[in-house]
């Protein structure tokens, strides 16, 4: 009497046409160990998927990671940023004014030294004066 | 959503979403690392799960989806040999290790299924799953299931009576 009902159900189970209800009556049957031999081929099948079930998740299940790390990463990094460019364009300001300075004495130097060769030519030149005026002299006395 | 209500929500299904984390994957260890990835997603999401009413449904599709995506990438491909720690199929004479060789063989039957047939038999036949929650999560229609479902069914029952007819001879 059971057994055909569990036969009939078994029919129908692998048709899919069963309920979840009758083919929850099939794993306790199979589970329930006295199965007749030639049912035994299907008892694995239905042992396995009630074994199947008790499978569980062992690991920790981990929250809050990585939760707006992001967002204060890009933050640090646009304030770095800012300040490089900020402070980097100071620098370089500063660099430029004193190569200019550099120039600018060094040009100053250089200057100052053309200045006092001239100056030396000029005082040589008074000589030159001093010849002319002679001159004068010897050719007014003829 | 706070993370207590959160968890209160998650946690009675996350063996659900591992279990066929497992199924698609096969390696426990993928299965394992593809569920916590999937928990992190439905977290960072927790301000939008109130308006999904099926939360669990929604978790099994995206947890689908993902291992399916994982197999066909190639860095899964790679991986795949190195878990399939088969064990030795000789017929034992002691009952009991018979029983859980062959429990073994079922699984392993599952693993030859085509995709769509393993998944379906996975949320029947482990998950207990109705047809039109199966549906849902497999954008199935119910008639096509009940195929596939009927298909693996009669596959698996086939594949094990040869196993046991060859376990006598």
């Amino acid at each position: 009497m059971e057994l055909d009902r569990i036969e009939k159900l078994l029919e129908r189970y692998f048709e899919a046409t069963t309920t979840v209800a009758e083919e929850e009556t099939l794993r306790d049957f199979f589970a329930s160990g006295n199965i007749p031999v030639h049912l035994k081929p299907y008892a694995p099948m239905f042992q396995y998927f009630s074994e199947a079930k008790e499978e569980r998740y062992t690991k920790q299940v981990p929250l809050k990671p990585r939760k707006k790390y992001l967002e204060w990463a890009s933050v640090a990094a646009v304030v770095v940023l800012i300040f490089g460019i900020y402070f980097g364009n100071a620098y370089s300001k500063q660099q430029e004014q004193r190569k200019a300075e550099y120039a600018y004495q060094q040009t100053k130097k250089a200057l100052s030294l053309v200045a006092a060769n001239f100056e030396r030519g000029t005082e040589k030149v008074a000589y030159l004066k001093e010849f002319e005026a002679t001159k004068e002299k010897i050719y007014n006395e003829k | 959503m706070q993370q207590t209500e959160f968890l209160n929500v998650v946690l009675p299904f996350k063996d659900k979403l591992f279990r066929l984390a497992k199924r698609i994957l096969v390696s426990r260890e993928e299965a394992e690392d593809a569920t916590q990835e999937i928990l992190l997603k439905l977290w960072t999401k927790n301000k939008t799960m109130g308006n999904y009413t099926n939360v669990e449904a929604y978790a099994m599709t995206m947890t689908k989806n993902f291992c399916l995506d994982r197999l066909k990438s190639k860095q899964a491909g790679n991986l795949k040999l190195v878990h399939s720690n088969y064990e030795d199929n000789r017929t034992s004479l002691q009952e009991e290790v018979e029983v859980s060789d062959s429990l073994s063989w079922v699984e392993k039957i599952m693993e030859e299924l085509p995709e769509q047939q393993k998944l379906v038999l996975q949320l029947r036949d482990v998950e207990q799953y109705e047809f039109d929650e199966i549906a849902l999560l497999l954008d199935m229609k119910p008639t096509a299931i009940r195929v596939a479902l009927s298909r693996a069914r009669k596959t698996v029952r086939e594949k094990l009576v040869q196993k046991h007819n060859y376990g006598i001879g």
